[in-house]
Parts: structure tokens; sequence; C-alpha cells
């Protein structure tokens, strides 16, 4: 488990079911590293001001998170961390590697609105 | 609009350092961070020449640092970016991420320095998906592949060898023909088997669709140009001060850096500034908390003798 202050997903099975009881979700899956930290940071900044997103973290070496290492959008990423924006149960947009708070806003805005 | 004793920019080893000193001694103080506070040192694998403590990751200690730093009481606001100043006012004002608004008679710019990057569109498209800047993370994704390190320094020298774990070429591209890196670190580069070098070049064009295919290296002696079957691109080209915010504000040199004097003042009243930031031959962690030191001591005394 990852430590952050955000909510962790643990298992396959648990991140379907909250993909599918919300309809916004915002999921980044990664280690406790310098590319990771910043990601995770700016999900803890924006928590508040995005009350119509749920925002987790996953840790990237937990077997579990092949539900994101293995997803068609993540296929060509070779940074982390995967950050995966879910609406409505499906992928709307994959990022890979460390992203600003803005990069985050602009996705988060675009894919569900504020 | 909330005012505070201090307000300091930037959460590095400087920030912190000066935002201890200012806390423990009652001050209420601000530190604003546009990233993770902790700055570079958070990349940092292992730092074994911090005195006191044996040997620790720059995570860790970053984390040591922000943990005292807020138990002495200061306020501390990550990933936010000042979107409005006025230092040059006795009463200085700091807009954050265009809504908090926060004031106080004293700033201390620690602002550090961020990643040089090659300022290529191909390089931007491609990060995280072959073009990267942290070998620890990403090291991994490249097992039995061929990529390329560019650089020339101790960073590019060390995490060369260190990739070298998982890949199954690594070729160095550096514009000089000499290193800028320790000799040992030039030693073990020059004598291991999977490194290759490529001196007096430089990475022009980092080619791929969907992820990293090749890279274009220019010799920068003759203008020919060469291309490279590489999935992976490790960039480390070294730091540039995070100053351009405080251009035609602060006295600035032409490598960025803010100059100040050996009170950590800028040419401004009330405004500091330390660390990886300002104009100095040496950066380390120890220097920088040593110039928050220096920073935090001197806005007590311009208090005092206000």
């Amino acid at each position: 488990m990852l430590q952050t202050n955000l909510n962790h997903i643990e298992s396959a099975s648990q991140l379907n079911q909250i993909i599918s009881e919300n309809e916004n979700v915002m999921v980044c899956c990664g280690r406790m590293g310098p590319m990771c930290l910043p990601v995770y940071d700016v999900m803890e900044n924006l928590e508040d001001k995005y009350e119509n997103v749920k925002f987790f973290d996953m840790a990237f070496d937990s077997p579990e998170a092949g539900v994101i290492r293995n997803l068609p959008e993540c296929s060509t990423f070779a940074g982390l961390p995967f950050t995966v924006y879910y609406k409505n149960g499906k992928v709307v947009k994959a990022t890979s590697s460390i992203q600003t708070k803005d990069e985050v806003k602009t996705i988060l805005n675009e894919k569900f609105g504020n | 609009m909330e005012k505070f004793d201090a307000i300091i920019l930037g959460g590095g080893p400087a920030g912190l350092t000066a935002g201890i000193y200012l806390a423990r001694a009652k001050q209420s103080v601000l530190i604003v961070d546009q990233g993770s506070v902790g700055g570079q040192i958070i990349l940092t694998h292992k730092v074994a020449n911090y005195p006191g403590v044996p040997e620790t990751s720059g995570y860790q200690l970053a984390g040591n640092m922000k943990k005292q730093a807020k138990e002495f009481g200061c306020k501390i606001v990550s990933s936010s970016k000042v979107t409005k100043m006025d230092l040059i006012s006795d009463q200085k004002t700091i807009e954050v991420d265009g809504e908090d608004v926060y004031t106080s008679d004293s700033v201390i710019i620690a602002s550090g320095g961020e990643p040089r990057s090659l300022g290529l569109e191909s390089e931007k498209r491609l990060k995280g998906k072959g073009v990267s800047y942290c070998a620890t993370c990403d090291g991994d994704f490249f097992q039995d592949q061929d990529i390329v390190v560019v650089g020339g320094g101790n960073s590019a020298l060390e995490e060369a060898v260190s990739l070298t774990a998982y890949a199954r070429s690594v070729t160095i591209v550096h514009e000089f023909d000499h290193f800028q890196a320790y000799a040992s670190a030039v030693k073990e580069a020059s004598e291991h088997p999977k490194i290759n070098f490529i001196l007096e070049s430089n990475v022009v064009d980092f080619k791929g669709k969907e992820s990293l295919e090749s890279v274009i290296v220019k010799n920068l002696k003759d203008g020919s140009e060469q291309e490279l079957a590489v999935t992976g691109a490790f960039i480390f080209i070294g730091y540039v001060p995070r100053s351009e915010a405080f251009k035609g504000i602060l006295d600035i040199n032409d490598r960025g850096e803010i100059i100040v004097d050996r009170d950590m003042k800028t040419g401004v009243k009330g405004v500091f500034a330390a660390g990886d930031v300002i104009s100095k031959r040496y950066r380390q962690i120890t220097t920088a908390v040593s110039d928050g030191t220096i920073a935090a001591l001197s806005v007590l005394e311009y208090k005092n003798k206000k």
C-alpha cells in the first residue's frame, strides 16, 4: 500500500466496483518515487476542489495492478506513474510519467467538467 | 487576505530550513511550493553525506524536514503556483493559484531549480513513452532494450551505469569532448562493457508515433546526423534556476541566478533568497540548508530593526 493521504485501491475487483459506482474516477498507479509523489500531491490538493471526482491511488507493483498496467490505453507507457481517468466505468484518458497540477486540472475539466 | 510574519517561496531544503528557524522563533510562516515539498532531493536515491544522518533517501530526508517545519507551525501549501506578486511594496503580496492572497513584510525566495530539458516538441510528446528523467523510476521498463542517456555530468554517468542493470546497451550522448563528472564516475562508465559514447553531439529529435523508436543525433563538429534505434532516452543535462518570475524585480545574472549578498539579501528591501536559485558555486543539500538558515536569521534581524 502506498504511503499517501489518498484512498487506496488494493484489488482489481475493488477498482471495478469503484468505477461502476462513481461517474468520475481518477486513479494514479505508481510507486513512492520522485515522478509519482508530485502526482499524488496534486491529487490530494485537488480532492476538495473537484467534489464530482473520486481520487485513488494503487501500488504499481501489486499483482492486482495488472488491471491498470495491462489496459490497452497504457500499452505504450514506459514511465511512472500510470494515471487513468474513468467516466461511467470507461477509460477516457490515460497519462504516463509526472504531470503538473495544470496538466491534471486540464484533463479533469475537459473530461469531467467542474 | 491572510497575513504572515514571513512567506517562503519554495519548499526544498533551503525553504524548509528557513521555515524551521523562523517558526521556532515564534514567527508565523507560510511556505508555498509549486510542486511537492522536498525539492530536488526527492529525486536523490541515496544521501550519505548529510552530517548526522548516516545514510537515507532524499525522499526520507525531505519528509523529515517537512514534518519538522509543520511541527513548529509552518503552514505549507504545495502543488500551488504563485499567480501574482508584489515584492516591491513594504507589505508584500502573493497570490496563489489565482485564488488565495497572502501578505507579509518579508519574503524568502527558495524556489530552487528544475531539470533542464532539451526543449524539443518531440521530447514533450514522448515523455513517459520512452523519454524519461528518472532512471530509478523507469529503468525497469527497458529490460534488454537499447537506450540513450543524454548528458555528461555525474547524474548522467551514474544513472547510465545503473541503467545497465536493465538495458542491453546504453549510449551516452554528450555535447562536449570531456565530462563534467568525478573521475571515478567517468572511469566506471568508460569501463562498462554495455556503455558506448557519442561525444561532441546532441540529440536533436525523438522519433516514434506511440512510443520512442529512435533518436536523431547531430555531430556538433561536422553537422552530420545519425539515427539511433532506441526505445528509451534518459535526459540528465543539469538544472536551471527557477527564477523566471522574478526577472525585472530582482537582480538576476545571465545564468538565471538571483544575486544576493552574504546575508541572503536581494536588492529589494524585505526580500531574501536562498538555495539553488541564488548565484553560488556549490549546490549541495548542506549548502541549501546553510543558505536557508542565514536567510531566516536575516529576516529576523530585518524585523527587529524595523
